[in-house]
This record gives structure tokens, sequence and C-alpha cells, in this order.
């Protein structure tokens, strides 16, 4: 399959095209609940952190710094990466299981187009180029939302929280992050690409399809998670 | 003109086409037969290049299929058009983009010279006003007479149609058959079609093959259909009451 997907496209412009058009479905489109989760997320990481340091002794700041940390080394790429494979994984199966269902990627063969290549190369694009940034807006908006939720709760002040935030900051980390994001990103456009273009049968084998899609996508990315950690982070 | 010669085509084992021959000439409509079941499908899959045969040769205009590169067989892909049983249009396209993205994919026509001839083909179907429309928006034979357009919007050299008629009233049918054989005859096309209907075998089927069980029962045309005693024929024909009563008619008639 991957080798048909990398071949080179059969015309440029349109090429392009479907690039945006994945980058506006896949990406944009997920920005929303991305956020959403991310914020109240960041704010929930503060409490339990807070309410978790109970020695006096314990410098504040600690809380920035904690929630800082896991939201840069965990939560971001890998939850949000498998709350995108439920939400996007879903959509590439049943899109393209509905095409094939229909004769769509048929019509596409009998035309002469490479459809694997056509049909998924773009939304791999698409992924690992943009999942990034997406992954960064998670980052900054769980940190502003550990912040909110800090000064609201008063558990944080504004300056503690802001000082942990910005200490012992290793870039390596955020490296670390975006390498795993695009890896995941990978793995959300072609795991379920795969389920969706092989469907047999009809609608009820394209939803079928679909939900195992989500669940291996979401176990290859857990899978994937731990050997890159010990790849890139352990000694 | 395409030939085909000792096709046989298996699934896990089981052979579902049997050694078949068939020539097909340009400029005629074929008309491929049977009962559900009987291979038609992947007899029509195998000629379009989506399934691949165990053995036996297609050959396109003496260009045998198999022997081709794959950049050759792209070309020959570009002279096929193609009908699906359930019109395969794309579904978050419009009318127009759907017809047009042949002409977008392989060639490098301007937007004035596409939209014009995505508009010819329309016309040529009888569908305007229906442009900027979805395929979710159109009925049956408006959403066939789509795909009729897009699978003749690059003049194909061969046109291929499976079950074109199913789910349409007789009515429609009819303007469709009727439609495929036009278009046929317009542009000298080498026109195959996969059919149960007698109706679409009676109005347009210049050739007519039976096929049963994987293999080739009968060949001939639509005059030579109710004068045979081929029993396969026979039995696919008069399966329906309506045919089972013009025979007997035909038959009193060529007794006088």
């Amino acid at each position: 399959m991957l080798k048909e997907v990398f071949k080179r496209p059969q015309k440029s412009s349109i090429f392009r095209e479907s690039i945006f058009k994945e980058i506006e479905d896949l990406g944009i489109n997920s920005i929303g609940i991305v956020a959403f989760i991310s914020f109240f997320v960041g704010g929930v990481v503060v409490i339990q952190t807070a309410l978790n340091l109970e020695n006096p002794l314990t410098p504040k700041y600690l809380i920035g710094y904690a929630s800082r940390e896991s939201l840069i080394l965990e939560f971001s790429p890998t939850l949000i990466s498998i709350i995108l494979a439920g939400k996007v994984g879903s959509y590439i199966t049943s899109s393209i299981g509905t095409m094939r269902v229909t004769e769509q990627i048929d019509a596409l063969e009998v035309m002469g187009m490479n459809s694997l290549n056509y049909l998924v190369l773009p939304k791999i694009i698409a992924n690992v180029f943009f999942y990034p940034f997406v992954i960064i807006i998670s980052i900054s908006l769980g940190i502003f939302g550990g912040w909110v939720a800090g000064i609201l709760t008063g558990l944080v002040s504004s300056a503690d929280y802001i000082m942990g935030i910005r200490s012992d900051f290793d870039s390596f980390h955020l490296v670390y992050s975006m390498i795993k994001t695009s890896v995941f990103a990978f793995v959300i456009a072609t795991v379920p690409a795969f389920h969706g273009y092989y469907v047999n049968g009809g609608a009820i084998e394209v939803g079928k399809a679909s939900t195992r899609a989500v669940v291996w996508t979401s176990i290859v990315i857990i899978v994937l998670n731990y050997f890159l950690t010990q790849m890139l982070l352990g000694k | 003109m395409i030939e085909v010669k000792d096709l046989y085509k298996e699934f896990d084992g089981t052979p579902v086409l049997k050694g078949i021959n068939a020539t097909f000439e340009n400029g005629k409509t074929s008309l491929v037969i049977g009962t559900s079941g009987s291979g038609k499908t992947v007899f029509l899959k195998c000629l379009l290049g989506l399934l691949h045969p165990e053995r036996g040769d297609i050959s396109y205009d003496g260009n045998i299929y198999n022997q081709m590169s794959p950049d050759e067989k792209r070309d020959l892909k570009k002279d096929i058009g193609m009908v699906f049983q359930g019109s395969a249009l794309f579904d978050s396209s419009t009318v127009e983009e759907n017809v047009m993205f042949p002409l977008k994919m392989f060639t490098n026509q301007p937007y004035e010279e596409r939209i014009e001839r995505v508009n010819f083909v329309l016309n040529r179907v009888n569908l305007e006003n229906a442009n900027k429309k979805y395929p979710a928006e159109l009925s049956g034979g408006m959403q066939k007479r789509v795909a009729i357009a897009r699978a003749i919007v690059m003049n194909p050299k061969y046109l291929f149609c499976d079950e074109p008629n199913s789910g349409l009233d007789p009515k429609t049918s009819t303007v469709i058959d009727t439609l495929i054989q036009e278009i046929t005859k317009e542009y000298n096309i080498t026109t195959i079609i996969n059919s149960h209907d007698m109706n679409s075998v009676m109005e347009i089927g210049e050739k007519i093959i039976l096929l049963k069980n994987g293999v080739k029962a009968w060949e001939g045309t639509s005059d030579e259909v109710f004068r045979t005693d081929n029993k396969d024929l026979t039995n696919f024909v008069y399966s329906s009451n309506l045919f089972k009563k013009v025979r007997e008619a035909q038959l009193k008639e060529d007794s006088k």
C-alpha cells in the first residue's frame, strides 16, 4: 500500500489543492476541540498538582513546572493524538470506505488514477506537517488554562506559576514532543486509510471498519509512544 | 475492437470465469447478459483492469493489456469510459466538478475550454441547469446521465456500462439505453453493457453474449434471441412471462 501511496502525484496542481483541502478538513477543523480540551485539562493538571503538593516546604512554582512538563511531554502529543485518532481517524476511514463501497475508488482507477496516491498522500502530508502546529496550540492553551485555574482557585499565584513555567526549560523536550506528534500524525493518516481503502461490503462494514481503525490507531500510538520515549529520552 | 481470449478468473480456488472468448467490435453496442452470479461483473472488471485474471488475454485494438507497461495502461485508461451500476459519482463534488474531473486530471486545457466541453456533454445527455447540483440532489436517472457525461467527456474509444438501468423505471431505462446507443454510433465507440434487462437486449443489443456459471453459453444478435433453441438462453429470456408470450406469438407467426 505505502509503495503506491508514495509514488509521484499525477498532477501537481491538483495535489496541492488536495493538501490544502485536507489541512482544512483534518487540521483546522480539529483546532476547536483540541483548544477546548487542552484549556480545561491544563486547568485540571494544575489543580491536581497543587492539591497533591501538601508539604509546605515544597515551592509553589513547582506546580507550574510540573504542569508544563506533563503538557509538553505527554498530554498534548499523546492524549491529543488519541483524541484525533477518534475524530480524524473515523472521518478518514468512513470517507474512504464509503468511496470504496460506492465504487468511487473503482471509478478513479478506471480513469487511470493511482487512487491510493490521490486519496491518502495529501492526508499524510497535511497531518505530518500541520499537527505539530495543533499540538503547539494545545500546549500553549493547556499552560494558559492552568494559569487561569491557578488564579481562580487561589492554589497558586500568577508569579509562582509563571516562574515554574520558565524554570529549567529543556528545549529537547519540545523537540521530543514534536517528533512524537509527527510520527503519531503519520499513524493517524495511514492506519484509518488502510481500513477504509480495503473495506468490503456496505454501510455496516464501513461503520465496523471505522471502529476498528480508531482502536488500532490508538493501540499503535500507545505502543509507539513507549518505544519513542525509550529511544529519545531513555539513558 | 476488444478481443478476449480464454479468460479465466477464480476467487479463493473457486472459478468464476472459465475460459471466455469474445470479440467486441467498434461502433457496436454489445450486451453481456446472464443471471446474478453468472460472472458478468467480474468479466467487466477484468476487461477494465480492476481485476487480474489468472489466465487469458484481453487486447484493445491489438494491444494485449497484460503486456502493456504501466504508462501504456494509464494511456489506455484515458480512452475508457465507465458507467457504474450505482453511478459512482463523487458525492462531495457538484455535477460540473464530477464531469470536469477527468479533464482537470488528464489535460492541460484552460478552465474556459473545460467548462465548454462539460456543458457540451451535459447538453448531449439532456441535462441542463444541473451544473451546480450535488449528486444527492438528483434522481437516479439524472445521476446515470451525469455518469454517462463523465464517461464520454474525454472522447473515449471504449465505453463500459454495468447494469445502467438498475433501479430505473422502464421509461427512464429506455432513455438511458437510447442515449448509450446514440453515443456509440456518433463517436464509433466500442460499447459493452452488462445487463439482465431484456428490454435493453431487444432495444439496443447488436451483439449479445450470455454468461452462465462463468461460461459463454450463447452468442448472437437480438434478432436471433427469439429464434434460438439454446436452452440456457431460453431459460434466461423466458423467465419473464412477458417474453414467454412474445415468444409464443412469434412461433405462431413463423408457423403460418
